[in-house]
């Protein structure tokens, strides 16, 4: 293998012992001088998974900060019923495939899950990576429908938005979407004002804000005086949007800082968001855990309604018997409850049979809990 | 789900794709969200979508900040 240069082609600059220990030193030294522990809530799964199985969090609790995971799983927030709509198609209807992201097909609900669930002759469940995917799917197979179920957040939706676009101009009449989309800034909004839970600052998810740029989280520093950095997925870069925090803490002067610069710009994508707003609209949607907030969802327009699966097939996306397992994975996704603090974890709870959704995800901060940290109650 | 991962455009086609390098995997992706990428650019892919350019001088720039913690911290 030829050597690797460094910098930017390898990642090891990001990831190397001693830069970890100066930024670690350097927190530590700014908490030493506030006088007292400081909460952050990661709001991405992403930097959940960082955090951990770079083993972060111990050290950063040393150095005066605990981090807080927060709503930043698509797979945890997607209420169920959009997964038993799926499941009473597939059973009920012949000649459908229905695609989705790997992670969603493990999800329990009261219906089962679309991994255990038997389809109706000539209909299957299928896993994409890419949107992309689904649509040559349907190209493929002019005799079915093909749906594709997308969850995601900003990251994803530009992509979603884009194969809606290439779908309805390639003329496909078996394509649709059924979309499970979600918005940020909104979901931070509804838990800053609900008050339930304590925090200092927040870092910013790095790949949702590549999309809508830096000026979208403004409403934080201004209207609730609270630090908060975008930080990129390398060890030093959450540890550099760490610092940046408990610097804005500690000089009281909020603001949105951008610690992922060599990824992020001020204006985000502007194609992305120019696609975003072409395809989509705001709707008042449902998070598991944190329930109806305004305009934090987005859904095709009414001149794409003809790629809507939930009017092709009339699903019904409404909240049915929920799954009474004791799961609190909505408690989780607020920040209000540590997963080991969960009766269920580790005990009738783990990646082997999960009992919702945090414990399915590989950005549930359940399941990376359990793979990741001792957990004083894992057996 | 947002995890997207960085790697080197080697590779553009007239489709608006092209093949991106991860340290040795060659992976298609769609360039159709970042309008302008060019043989030889970082890139960060999500669900087979670049999203974002990776900006050298900017990582470079970090990368200084590094060093300056190191003499701060051996300063104490």
């Amino acid at each position: 293998m030829p050597p690797r240069k460094s910098s930017l082609e390898t990642l090891s600059d990001w990831r190397s012992g001693p830069t970890i220990r100066n930024l670690l030193r350097a927190i530590s030294r700014e908490t030493e001088a506030i006088n007292r522990p400081l909460r952050i809530m990661e709001v991405c799964g992403t930097h959940t998974m960082t955090l951990h199985r770079s083993g972060l969090k111990p050290l950063l609790k040393e150095a005066g900060v605990v981090m807080v995971s927060g709503p930043g799983c698509p797979v945890c927030i997607t209420p169920d019923y959009y997964h038993e709509a799926v499941i009473d198609l597939v059973t009920s209807q012949k000649n459908i495939i229905a695609t989705t992201f790997g992670d969603m097909t493990r999800v329990p609900t009261g219906r089962g899950s679309l991994q255990t669930t038997v389809p109706s002759p000539g209909s299957e469940i299928k896993i994409v990576y890419s949107p992309d995917e689904a649509l040559e799917l349907a190209g493929q197979h002019p005799e079915k429908e093909v749906m594709f179920f997308g969850a995601g957040f900003e990251t994803t939706i530009p992509a979603i938005a884009f194969t809606a676009k290439k779908a309805a101009a390639t003329g496909l009449k078996n394509f649709t979407l059924l979309a499970a989309l979600w918005l940020i800034p909104p979901a931070l909004e509804a838990i800053l004002r609900s008050g339930e839970v304590d925090i200092d600052g927040f870092i910013y998810p790095g790949h949702v804000s590549v999309i809508i740029g830096q000026q979208a989280y403004s409403f934080v520093a201004e209207k609730y005086r609270l630090p908060g950095a975008i930080a990129g997925f390398e060890p030093a870069d959450v540890l550099l949007g760490i610092l940046s925090v408990v610097r804005q803490v500690r000089a009281g002067r909020p603001e949105v800082a951008n610690e992922y610069r060599r990824a992020v710009r001020a204006e985000g994508n502007p194609g992305a968001l120019a696609l975003m707003a072409e395809m989509l609209e705001p709707y008042e949607a449902e998070w598991r855990g944190l329930g109806r907030i305004k305009n934090s969802g987005l859904r095709l327009k009414s001149e794409w309604q003809k790629l809507e699966a939930a009017r092709r097939f009339n699903l019904r996306l409404q909240p049915g018997k929920s799954l009474k397992s004791g799961c609190r994975c909505g408690e989780v996704l607020k920040g209000l409850l540590e997963p080991v603090d969960c009766p269920l974890f580790a005990r009738h709870c783990n990646p082997d049979h999960p009992q919702g959704p945090c414990m399915v995800s590989y950005e549930g901060a359940c399941l990376i809990e359990y793979k990741y940290s001792s957990g004083e109650k894992k057996k | 789900m947002c995890l997207a991962v960085p790697g080197k455009v080697v590779s553009l086609q007239d489709d608006g794709t092209g093949q991106v390098d991860y340290m040795g995997t060659t992976v298609l992706a769609n360039f159709s969200l970042l309008p302008g990428v060019k043989v030889g650019d970082w890139v960060i892919v999500h669900a087979g979508f670049a999203i974002s350019r990776l900006d050298r001088a900017e990582a470079r720039r970090t990368l200084r900040l590094f060093q300056e913690l190191e003499k701060l911290n051996s300063a104490d």
